[in-house]
């Protein structure tokens, strides 16, 4: 019974610190100013990146590091509003393909370790943003 | 004999393949490091013991892929050593080539297969979306010494594996740690892999027999985890045991996995406390 009431307990905290895990993603990536150092350094690393550049040759680079900001500082639980485009309309005629997808992720992985994000808030990032995958590849 | 030719034929033409595939094929590397995990000792894409639904090599789709594999493990009184060609295609199809040596130590002489395996992806995905990626495959083996297996009460010298794997990863499991987990479902007649022959005096039908693997990547490079086989008991002479290892595998690029494991196989053909230590190399094209 001790055992079982233990159990129960260690899972109701469990769920308590998976519930926190949002807001406290956001301060480990270093709130809206690490988010925007972390997003600019991904978009040079695009930039540099020959498997996916062409996809952005007629992007304004400006643009597009202030709406990914804004939506990776909203999806992380940060005090943000992502008020651009679905990612389904974003990528709807740009036939992203998986490989593509699996640059840009290796793009934000180098990203994240030159900025010496710990490998759990990395994993959080990239398990959130890894539910895009169906709304961006194929479109 | 023939059976031998023909084995030798096709390991050249796939060395030849191979040495093409290799002029004329780089880079295709599509997939997420390490999501081609590593190569079975039974030439299949997977874990040490266990095949997964996984497709060998980083060949994601349209891409072709080559993996070239060596495993070795050193128990008590048996060495198996497995050399390996692996074609993938479209993150879809893998066909493998296998030949396996076990070493007697204690008994003298040695044991000797190939394994012909086929391998196709039916659904999901390994990293994204909810399904897990399911694959079904085949692994036909070939006994190139049968005079042992015949003695101990083997039914035949040649026998086709069917399996059904799914896997998925979980990129932010507990601790906040990517999790990989592979079940396979797979009817055999083979003992011992099938290097005691297939079916046995005791039993000469198919089994359906459970295998998993369970790992944690530490970091991007680094996997922990176990992996446990369940095994048919055919023969009257000796009874055969489920085999279980502990792994760290190292995916320092996306071209060269390493693994090493303790493996524990308990009693083969009826010599006790099988355990020691598993190394495979696979070096992805």
């Amino acid at each position: 019974m001790k055992f079982l009431q233990m159990t129960l307990m260690s899972f109701v905290l469990l769920l308590a610190s998976a519930g926190a895990h949002a807001s406290s993603l956001y301060q480990e990536l270093g709130e809206k100013q690490g988010i925007d150092d972390l997003m600019a350094t991904f978009v040079l690393e695009i930039a540099e990146d020959e498997r996916v550049i062409e996809h952005f040759e007629n992007a304004d680079i400006d643009r597009f590091h202030r709406m990914i900001s804004l939506h990776v500082c909203e999806l992380v639980g940060g005090p943000c509003t992502y008020d651009g485009a679905n990612m389904i309309e974003v990528h709807t005629g740009m036939g992203i393909t998986r490989t593509e997808f699996n640059a840009i992720v290796e793009n934000l992985i180098d990203a994240m370790e030159q900025h010496e994000i710990p490998v759990s808030a990395q994993n959080q990032l990239l398990d959130i943003l890894a539910d895009f995958h169906g709304e961006i590849v194929g479109r | 004999m023939m059976i031998n030719a023909f084995a030798k034929q096709v390991g050249i033409g796939l060395i030849a393949g191979i040495s093409l595939a290799c002029q004329t094929v780089y880079a295709d590397d599509g997939k997420l490091l390490a999501t081609g995990a590593v190569t079975s000792i039974e030439g299949s894409g997977g874990g040490g013991i266990v095949p997964w639904a996984t497709t060998a090599s980083y060949a994601e789709e349209g891409e072709w892929g080559v993996t070239v594999n060596a495993n070795f493990a050193d128990v008590e009184d048996f060495q198996l050593g497995v050399q390996s060609l692996n074609f993938t295609y479209d993150n879809r199809v893998e066909v493998s080539f296998a030949q396996q040596r076990l070493g007697l130590n204690t008994i003298g002489g040695d044991l000797k297969q190939d394994i012909f395996g086929v391998k196709v992806r039916l659904a999901g995905d390994l990293v994204y979306g909810d399904m897990p990626q399911l694959s079904v495959g085949l692994q036909h083996k070939r006994n190139q010494t049968y005079g042992l297996p015949a003695a101990v009460g083997a039914q035949d010298d040649s026998g086709t594996d069917f399996y059904f794997s799914a896997a998925k990863a979980w990129l932010a499991g507990p601790l906040d740690r990517t999790w990989v987990a592979n079940y396979t479902l797979r009817a055999t007649k083979a003992n011992q892999l099938g290097l005691l022959g297939f079916g046995g005096d005791k039993n000469d039908s198919y089994d359906y027999v459970s295998e998993a693997s369970l790992g944690m990547f530490v970091n991007r490079y680094w996997l922990v985890g176990v992996e446990y086989r369940q095994k048919p008991d055919n023969l009257g002479f000796a009874k055969e045991y489920d085999w279980r290892d502990v792994f760290v595998g190292w995916f320092p690029t996306k071209s060269v996995a390493l693994v090493v494991a303790y493996v524990d196989l308990k009693s083969i053909a009826g010599l006790p406390d099988q355990t020691g230590a598993y190394a495979s190399l696979q070096v992805s094209f």
